[in-house]
């Protein structure tokens, strides 16, 4: 008994073939739609309770974010590539890739942050206006995870710059994949419930 | 904490090279044991000051604006030792927000959803022992701000635990809702955050960490429940946080979600709240129904009955949790259509709790019952808390509730679900898994003291709160006999009182057995209990990685009187017929009996 | 002592009716579970030398529990859809009724009666002293809540009527009383610290009293009183 073997699991546990902490993460990420599900429960109570509520295409810019959305589909297409890149073990691209996604979301936030200043210009605020307030919070929050997803991106790339993920083992990756396609799945849903509903 | 136990270790990890500092042993540790020891310390703590609360309103409720003698000066000494009219709704918030998020939650799913689960699926810790230590250590920030709130201008939150607005978001409508309420948002915001960290921890543990041959369907009901109750935690909680943020933001930057002259609505709170705090109440109940399960069976030595009822029931409680909320709102103004629909789930989700009820009396049928005072305890789990579900059938009747919604009947109901069951669950679990946890046995005749003196004074206080519910008396009010309807009632009040300090006092005796215990109990054997689940299979308490060698289980959890051997009790772990290492019983000539 | 005050109100008898139909359905449920408990407590105390009996389960109880629980609770859920559906749904018509508005605020009942032209928020409502509610016996009432600044709740416990009182919204109970005398308004949701003492008077009369005493309030209102 010199090498007591307290660990009874001496490869990573796995079930159905997940590992640990990429269930983990996706319990993560269910708590996150449960907490956006309550933000959007209540703009859905409030803007169906709303007698006037304003026209969404007068106040805002539809075909600017409409490309928009588009742009963060793409980012998602780009992540996607990232991590097919690092599964055949393609450093160069997996970087680049990451780097593209990256890019990405800071030209969605960007123009984010137009539509903002603009609905500000406008005169809706947050106090004004319950349109506003809803209109601000919800993108808010979302604006709020997409930059953590972009700093997120970041760490990651530097761990691939150091080669810290190879073709047997880019975890990391896959979870911020998932994390990018989470953030990009909640813009299609608040997208369509603000401004094409 | 215990060290000596602790310490003998080290001569079975030759790996291990240096031993651990003080601090990272017992204040930041990422071991699973010692994090459920800081939630079980802190939670007591927070069960005294809540309980000193309540004794503060029983006060008030008896002999309202007479001056409270010994306490009325330390604590309201600015206001001639009479409770300041501000304060009682201060209490009743503070007293209901500290039980249930300082308390409840954090002993059953923090403290012995830590212990326990690890160790009863046999495992070494759990599957993320750093986010484990953040878990708690993010708890204690949110100790901190609740209880600033007590020392700021205007009091703390005072709009209930339940924080209706706009009591609750306009400053200027009750002192409380100044920087006290800011304070209990963020607190809250804080456990939220802490609550999910440890659900994200425990869910994984329970999937991916059981030693071999541990199948779902042999797992004890105590993982179980604390696994379902997780995942309850995991989807509802992050609704309060939404719903924290938008009060929040009301309160401070001027939006109007929730304030009709801003196209808000007043209700949305109470949807959004009750949304999360229903399935709350689940969290705050299902987990000692696993430890009662578990308890039940141990102690009448019988399988426990229906295990697969059980768990489906268990399921079943926690869905149907998520779809009842309305029932809290039903004289709301809500639309009453809403009404019949919540009505009907309410209706339903009454049936796996008799289920369960019935399950557990028929664990008992046919037994060898061993009325120790873990199994005592048990037994005024079940008898209390189906007092406390049937007396929420009235509540579910709408046409009923019509006229029981915010009066004492629901206080009535609310604290035999909560301190019937699950208090009585905790007190059972901390004597049954005290010997685990510290090594050391508590004194049974003083928890057999303990148990009667507090089953008999909990029900002299709380079942006449079904009277004064029957009679009219509204919840949450300092004077009730501003109101001639209500004078009849002080005497009853009086008498509730007088019976919650003896209920309060009889406390004292759990607690100084505890603590007398903790340092010069008993030492304990390995299975004191002679119980089958895992965590009985290792040293009391266990070792730094839980088992000297990872277990194997070859069974289910409640094979008690099993024909198979001639003990009457079969631990999973013990192989039969030569299907591997022999592991003989332990603990089997000296029982808890010796300290009797 | 105990059990429910006398009602006063045509639904009043139902309510009470079917808190007595849960009283007998959960008591039968008490006592069952309740004495098997205890009678197991004694009958199956652990003796020395015998063994508990090994079994698992049984699916035909298990069956029979959950079918006879259930056919109870859908019993109680289908009996009492009636009498919900009279109380908050089947207002009574509303050019009939006597419409009185009442506007709850921290810590009075504000009670506005219509005048001669039979509508609320006209000029020539009749404001009654704060506080003080009357209403004619035998007639349906239809309550017409509103709140100033947070949620109260408008309850009269022998009338069997509660209904919050919320900002932002009219909502409209009803109710007819059976009985004169004087009973008490409660406020019955927390509405800061003067919740405890927002106690409003009902009085129930006559139709001709009831009559008589609006006629004297409008006098003292015209008058400038």
């Amino acid at each position: 008994m010199a090498h007591a073997a307290v660990s009874e699991h001496h490869a990573t546990p796995t079930w159905q073939g997940i590992t640990t902490v990429k269930f983990a993460w996706w319990l993560f990420l269910a708590s996150e739609v449960m907490f956006f599900a309550g933000l959007i429960a209540a703009y859905i109570v409030l803007r169906a309770g709303s007698p006037d509520w304003p026209i969404v295409s007068e106040e805002l810019n539809v075909p600017l974010v409409a490309g928009n959305t588009l742009i963060l589909i793409v980012s998602s297409v780009t992540m996607v590539q990232a991590y097919a890149a690092i599964e055949v073990g393609d450093q160069k691209k997996l970087r680049n890739m990451l780097l593209a996604t990256a890019a990405l979301g800071v030209i969605f936030l960007s123009i984010q942050g137009i539509e903002w200043s603009a609905l500000l210009r406008e005169g809706v605020t947050a106090q004004n206006s319950l349109f506003g307030a809803s209109f601000y919070t919800l993108t808010g929050f979302h604006g709020a995870h997409v930059s953590g997803g972009v700093v997120g991106l970041v760490f990651v790339n530097l761990k691939a710059l150091r080669g810290g993920y190879t073709q047997a083992a880019h975890e990391g990756v896959e979870l911020m994949g998932l994390y990018w396609h989470f953030v990009d799945v909640v813009w299609i849903i608040l997208f369509t419930i603000i401004y094409l509903i | 904490m215990t060290t000596q136990a602790e310490m003998t270790d080290v001569a079975h990890a030759p790996e291990r090279v240096a031993e651990k500092s003080f601090i990272r042993k017992y204040v930041f540790s990422t071991d699973h044991k010692v994090i459920g020891k800081q939630f079980l310390f802190s939670s007591l703590f927070f069960f005294v000051v809540g309980g000193l609360l309540a004794l503060l309103m029983r006060t008030q409720l008896a002999w309202p604006w007479e001056e409270i003698p010994v306490v009325g000066s330390l604590v309201y000494g600015s206001s001639g030792n009479i409770l300041a009219p501000e304060a009682y709704p201060a209490l009743v918030t503070m007293h209901g927000t500290i039980m249930i998020f300082f308390f409840i939650i954090p002993i059953l799913s923090g403290a012995f959803g830590n212990f326990l689960i690890p160790l009863m699926i046999g495992a070494k810790d759990m599957a993320f022992p750093r986010l484990n230590l953040l878990s708690y250590w993010v708890m204690v920030p949110a100790f901190l701000v609740m209880i600033t709130g007590f020392f700021v201008e205007g009091g703390p939150a005072a709009a209930g635990w339940t924080s209706y607005v706009p009591l609750s978001a306009l400053p200027d409508k009750i002192p409380g809702s100044g920087m006290g309420q800011t304070l209990w948002i963020i607190s809250l915001t804080l456990v939220g955050s802490a609550s999910i960290m440890g659900a994200i921890n425990y869910i994984t543990t329970v999937v991916m960490l059981r030693a071999k041959g541990m199948h779902m369907f042999r797992l004890p009901m105590t993982v179980w429940a604390l696994f379902i109750t997780a995942i309850l935690v995991l989807m509802a909680t992050p609704v309060l946080t939404s719903a924290l943020i938008l009060i929040f933001l009301d309160r401070t930057i001027g939006t109007h979600f929730f304030s009709p002259s801003g196209g808000g609505q007043v209700i949305l709170w109470q949807h959004l709240f009750w949304f999360y705090s229903h399935p709350a109440v689940y969290i705050m109940i299902l987990p000692a129904m696993g430890m009662a399960s578990d308890i039940i069976s141990c102690f009448a030595r019988k399988p426990l009955f229906g295990y697969k009822p059980m768990v489906f029931s268990i399921m079943a409680i926690a869905g149907l949790g998520f779809i009842v909320w309305g029932h809290h709102m039903f004289q709301s103004g809500m639309n009453p259509v809403l009404g019949t629909l919540f009505m009907t789930s309410t209706m339903m989700i009454a049936l796996p709790s008799a289920i369960k009820t019935f399950n557990w009396l028929a664990t008992l049928w046919g037994g060898q019952l061993q009325l120790k005072a873990p199994m005592l305890n048990a037994l005024a789990f079940v008898s209390t808390f189906v007092i406390g579900g049937l007396s929420g059938v009235f509540a579910a009747a709408t046409p009923v509730d019509v006229f029981i919604h915010d009066t004492y009947w629901i206080v009535g109901h609310i604290h035999y679900v909560l301190f019937g069951g699950s208090l009585f669950g905790v007190f059972a679990a901390i004597q049954y898994w005290f010997p685990k946890m510290f090594g050391r046995t508590m004194n049974e005749t003083w928890g057999k003291v303990h148990f009667v003196l507090t089953f008999a004074a909990f029900n002299l206080v709380f079942f006449p709160m079904f009277i004064l519910g029957a009679y009219g008396m509204p919840r949450r009010i300092a004077d009730p006999y501003n109101y001639n309807f209500l004078a009849p009632l002080q005497s009853l009040n009086q008498f509730m009182t007088i019976s919650a300090y003896v209920l309060a006092l009889s406390q004292l005796v759990l607690f100084v057995n505890f603590f007398y215990s903790l340092f010069r109990g008993q030492k304990a054997v390995e299975n004191p209990w002679q119980a089958n689940t895992l965590e009985w299979a290792t040293t009391s308490p266990p070792p730094e990685h839980n088992f000297h060698t990872a277990p194997m289980v070859y069974r289910g959890p409640y094979e008690y009187s099993s024909p198979e051997v001639t003990e009457d009790w079969l631990p999973q772990s013990r192989a039969l017929d030569g299907a591997g290492p022999e592991k003989t019983p332990t603990g089997v000539a000296a029982t808890g009996a010796a300290t009797d | 002592m105990g059990g429910l005050l006398p009602n006063a109100s045509t639904f009043g008898p139902a309510i009470d009716l079917m808190f007595m139909v849960v009283l007998v359905v959960t008591s039968i449920a008490f006592v069952l579970v309740e004495g098997l408990l205890i009678y197991f407590l004694i009958r199956y105390r652990g003796r020395p030398g015998q063994r508990a009996a090994y079994v698992h389960g049984n699916r035909r109880l298990e069956l029979f529990w959950t079918l006879g629980t259930g056919l109870a609770l859908f019993s109680l859920a289908l009996y009492q859809r009636g009498t919900w559906a009279e109380v908050k749904q089947q207002l009574p018509d509303e050019n009939t009724a006597l419409v009185v508005g009442i506007s709850a605020k921290q810590f009075e009942w504000h009670v506005t009666y219509p005048g001669d032209d039979g509508r609320l928020d006209t000029a020539d409502d009749i404001v009654a002293p704060i506080n003080v509610l009357h209403l004619p016996v035998d007639q349906p009432v239809i309550v017409r809540l509103t709140a100033q600044d947070v949620i109260h709740s408008f309850f009269i416990p022998q009338f069997r009527l509660k209904q919050d009182a919320v900002p932002g919204m009219t909502i409209r109970a009803w109710v007819q009383a059976t009985q004169t005398g004087e009973f008490e308004v409660a406020c019955a949701e927390l509405c800061g610290l003067g919740h405890y003492r927002m106690r409003g008077q009902v009085t129930v009369e006559s139709r001709e009293a009831f009559e008589a005493w609006l006629a004297e309030v409008k006098a003292k209102q015209s008058s400038g009183n």
